[in-house]
């Protein structure tokens, strides 16, 4: 009485199934990662992950670790990205404000032509340390998945505060001043 | 007249290599590159993302090296140089690792092939048990009156 099934459905289904499998795969492989701000969220301050990159004028490498025992705000920007031409200033503004209390500005160029880099700082006479994410390793440590973020790392090395689009005065003074003032 | 053939030979020497050298400029051009590299930022061939501000970028810059007449593997190399490897689309460009380039090929193949006799294998099975029971998907015949009972049930409900 067992009727015998057709194969073609049944590869049909089994297509189907590999298919919705991949792409649940994908779509939880591109999820960043959020510890960083469900750890904020609670209260807790997350240690920085190392990260070494070369600086973007070809002047050999420098450390996240370097600057340990100063104030960092870590921003990860690109040459053509609208919102990190309007942020730039006040970076810039800031890194001065805090280069006799202990802190300053730290930029990573993400995924980007070095030479459109360089024209970006020329444009905004911007004076920090700028280092090249080339390939994106230095953004998949920190979860960052728009343009541009910034990481508040205090001077104990731990991420103190983070922003996922463009700082504004009010970001800065909230975040960064009262580490500042722990000096 | 002598000295006209040599002047015009002269000429002819002179221009050769010239005209060589234009012949070969430009070596390869935007649209044989951008479908073998990748937008970085886009996550696609550089082809497929097409309004995405990082890729008019580095569409210009393929562009400028063009113009300077890189040949392809030069303006691919130079791409590495500010990407990273992820930034070459095809795996056999990706160098370093031969075996793994044959596999990314040949495992995807081996697959469909698999997949391919797997399912020939089954539909001759399913054939073979068709034929040796009957036509596909009809049972054994219904005894007595059932049949007819059963065509009086249908077509009650019949909407």
């Amino acid at each position: 009485m067992r009727r015998a099934l057709s194969p073609v459905p049944i590869a049909v289904i089994c297509v189907l199934v590999a298919l919705v499998a991949l792409l649940a795969y994908g779509l939880v492989q591109n999820q960043p990662d959020r510890a960083v701000d469900e750890a904020l969220a609670h209260g807790e301050r997350e240690q920085a992950p190392e990260l070494v990159l070369p600086r973007l004028d070809g002047s050999g490498d420098a450390s996240l670790a370097d600057y340990r025992g100063k104030v960092v705000v870590l921003n990860f920007w690109a040459s053509w990205c609208k919102p990190c031409k309007d942020e730039s200033p006040l970076l810039e503004r800031w890194h001065q404000r805090m280069a006799d209390r202990g802190g300053l500005v730290v930029g990573v160029d993400m995924l980007d032509l070095t030479g459109r880099a360089q024209s970006f700082i020329d444009e905004f006479g911007l004076t920090y340390p700028m280092l090249k994410d080339k390939d994106g390793k230095g953004l998949e440590k920190f979860g960052v998945a728009q343009y541009p973020e910034t990481f508040v790392i205090d001077r104990q090395g731990r991420i103190a505060a983070v922003r996922r689009g463009p700082v504004d005065e009010q970001f800065m003074r909230k975040a960064v001043e009262p580490l500042l003032e722990r000096s | 007249m002598r000295r006209a053939a040599l002047a015009a030979f002269a000429a002819l020497m002179l221009a050769l290599p010239a005209a060589a050298s234009a012949r070969d400029c430009p070596q390869t051009s935007l649209g044989d590159i951008e479908d073998e590299v990748m937008c970085p930022v886009c996550g696609t061939s550089l082809e497929l993302a097409s309004e995405a501000p990082q890729a008019q970028d580095q569409r210009a810059y393929i562009q400028e090296l063009v113009d300077k007449c890189k040949s392809k593997d030069e303006v691919k190399q130079a791409l590495v140089a500010e990407f990273g490897d992820n930034v070459l689309a095809l795996p056999g460009d990706q160098g370093g690792n031969d075996l793994g380039d044959v596999l990314v090929y040949a495992i995807p193949a081996l697959g469909i092939l698999l997949a391919a006799g797997g399912i020939a294998f089954a539909v001759v099975r399913w054939r073979r048990h068709a034929r040796a029971g009957g036509r596909p998907g009809t049972g054994p015949a219904m005894a007595g009156g059932e049949g007819a009972r059963l065509d009086d049930d249908m077509e009650r409900y019949d909407l």
